[in-house]
């Protein structure tokens, strides 16, 4: 149904909420009741003068029953009805709906997106408990110390005769295992207060290096320099706070200062202007491989970019490296990732790119375009094995509407992936059943 | 049952401290030793009737420590009890294949940690 074919449900609604009998607004009208049923239930155009009339009568300007119900509310409909698995038709409705029951409208729609966003902090919690060492190692220590403490406590009490060395020892034990508690319950809790959001420096190394790289945009101007010394910028750098972090930093700086040498900022860009996203066509033109061209394409300032981009890297173990964020697609911070990506997929094949539409499962699956190559690092010697790197770019897909069969379905992680039928799952998921691990800990 | 001899593996101190004084006056001699790098040579060395066993250790998981025990013929019987933290599901799945005798979360009861270790040993003294 088209926007302008509600007038009819609207003129109805604001009827109804004025307190306006049909047949007095017909009346009114001077039009019959009848006529005005079938106005109001869509089944007869309105406009011109008799639209003007209602209008006036209805105290509302014509324009108010004219338009269409919010866009972004009639979006949100669709999109909590695509992700309800709504039939088509169904579909076809939601501006209806929105014009009808305006008010169930957007309360349905902040319910979508409250669950949506509940399931990213779930997603990004599970991550953590399963995976993040820091998270273990002091949460060990809080049980730890409370097993200590209960197990001492309780023989002080249950037990009578307990010598005065022994009752002494424990009464110190207990003091000590207290303190440590309080200070341990204090930390973990800092920890957990903190907010889930990538941006905020944290936890391992590699979270504070992604997040002094998010703040920078992943664009640094003085690497673009010749003389540039990208150990000296990790060093100083005031969101990296442990040496571990500004190692991992200088590292990958120090790659960004190389690709800017390679691939210096003003021919890149006009290039870039020139030929648009195609990083074939950009290796072809400056002579390089597609990692650098990857990796260039990662590091220049947003405003060179047509458009939003993705970049992971890992190694041949399927560690990730790196991680230029790509808003939709979510790449898991501990966990093991999907290995349907096309990131895998190249490191079966060295040196072949894999261009590869994916469709990432999630509450909202969304559609990229995915650039995929594995490239030696460097060849040392003969008969030394080399050393693999997978690179993938990840593009944005405007057409999110296209043939479903055109797109490979993946995942981020197996214990946040709702796709249960997957040939490729490692354990269970805590999104497609619920949070029962136990029950579901059957999976082969 | 008395005079048995239990090897606690175990990185907080006081934790071994009270266990040590709960199975020591029971009649069991009890020795320690808090890393987990050297633990499997700790074991030959002492030869436990029953190993009790913490999950995160400096040096070597308790996991890989059970893992390479039951590999050595004369360790696949051994009683072991693990004390962990980490008491979800597929923590004990994972003990479990790796071999373990018993499974308990921290923070234990002293009773419960007494009478897995009477059960253990009985088992074993029967066997």
């Amino acid at each position: 149904m088209t926007r302008d074919s509600i007038t009819g449900s609207r003129i109805r609604e604001r009827r109804l909420m004025v307190g306006l009998r049909q047949t007095e607004l017909a009346r009114q009208a001077e039009i019959s009741a009848s006529y005005l049923n079938l106005i109001e239930h869509n089944r007869r155009p309105i406009g011109g003068k008799l639209l003007v009339t209602i209008a006036r009568i209805l105290a509302v300007e014509p324009s108010v029953l004219t338009e269409g119900a919010q866009a972004a509310l009639i979006s949100g409909l669709r999109e909590a009805a695509i992700d309800a698995g709504i039939d088509t038709a169904e579909l076809d409705r939601a501006e209806e709906f929105a014009g009808r029951f305006s008010g169930w409208a957007e309360a349905l729609v902040a319910g979508h997106r409250r669950v949506a966003s509940l399931e990213r902090i779930v997603e990004t919690l599970s991550d953590r408990l399963t995976h993040d060492p820091q998270l273990a190692a002091s949460l060990h220590e809080v049980l730890s110390t409370a097993a200590a403490i209960r197990s001492t406590a309780s023989i002080l009490v249950e037990i009578d005769e307990v010598d005065a060395d022994w009752r002494d020892r424990f009464h110190r034990n207990l003091n000590q295992d207290s303190r440590r508690l309080a200070e341990s319950s204090k930390a973990l809790l800092a920890y957990l207060d903190e907010s889930p959001d990538a941006g905020k420096a944290r936890g391992t190394p590699q979270e504070e290096v992604d997040a002094f790289l998010t703040a920078h945009a992943y664009h640094f101007p003085e690497l673009e320099q010749a003389d540039a010394d990208p150990k000296l910028l990790a060093q100083h750098a005031p969101e990296l706070t442990t040496d571990a972090a500004r190692q991992i930093a200088a590292v990958i700086l120090t790659q960004i200062a190389e690709d800017a040498r390679t691939l210096p900022i003003a021919p890149f860009r006009a290039a870039l202007g020139r030929v648009g996203l195609q990083p074939a066509a950009l290796g072809r033109e400056f002579a390089c491989d597609l990692p650098t061209v990857f990796r260039r394409l990662a590091a220049m300032p947003p405003e060179a970019l047509p458009g939003e981009l993705g970049l992971v890297v890992c190694d041949a173990s399927g560690s990730i490296l790196f991680r230029r964020a790509m808003a939709g697609f979510v790449v898991p911070r501990f966990a093991a990732s999907c290995p349907l990506w096309p990131l895998f997929t190249a490191l079966a094949r060295p040196m072949m790119p894999i261009r590869r539409r994916v469709e990432q499962a999630g509450s909202s699956p969304t559609r990229f375009d995915c650039w995929a190559i594995a490239w030696p690092q460097q060849v040392t010697d003969f008969n030394a094995d080399p050393l693999l790197r997978s690179y993938m770019l990840i593009l944005p897909v405007a057409d999110q509407g296209g043939a479903a069969q055109s797109a490979h379905k993946v995942g981020s992680s197996c214990r946040v992936c709702p796709r249960e039928a997957c040939s490729a799952r490692r354990e269970p998921s805590v999104m497609a059943k619920g949070f029962d691990t136990e029950s579901d800990a059957g999976l082969s | 049952m008395t005079g048995r001899h239990v090897l606690l593996i175990e990185d907080e101190p006081n934790i071994i401290e009270a266990i040590r004084f709960l199975l020591t006056r029971e009649g069991w001699k009890v020795d320690s030793h808090t890393h987990g790098g050297d633990a499997i040579e700790v074991v030959q060395r002492i030869k436990p009737d029953l190993l009790i066993l913490d999950v995160m250790l400096p040096g070597k998981s308790g996991m890989d420590i059970l893992q390479e025990l039951r590999a050595l013929p004369e360790y696949a019987n051994l009683p072991v009890l693990m004390l962990t933290a980490r008491g979800q599901m597929r923590d004990r799945d994972m003990a479990e294949r790796a071999g373990v005798s018993r499974f308990m979360t921290k923070p234990f009861s002293n009773i419960e940690v007494l009478d897995a270790v009477r059960d253990l040993l009985t088992q074993t003294s029967r066997s």
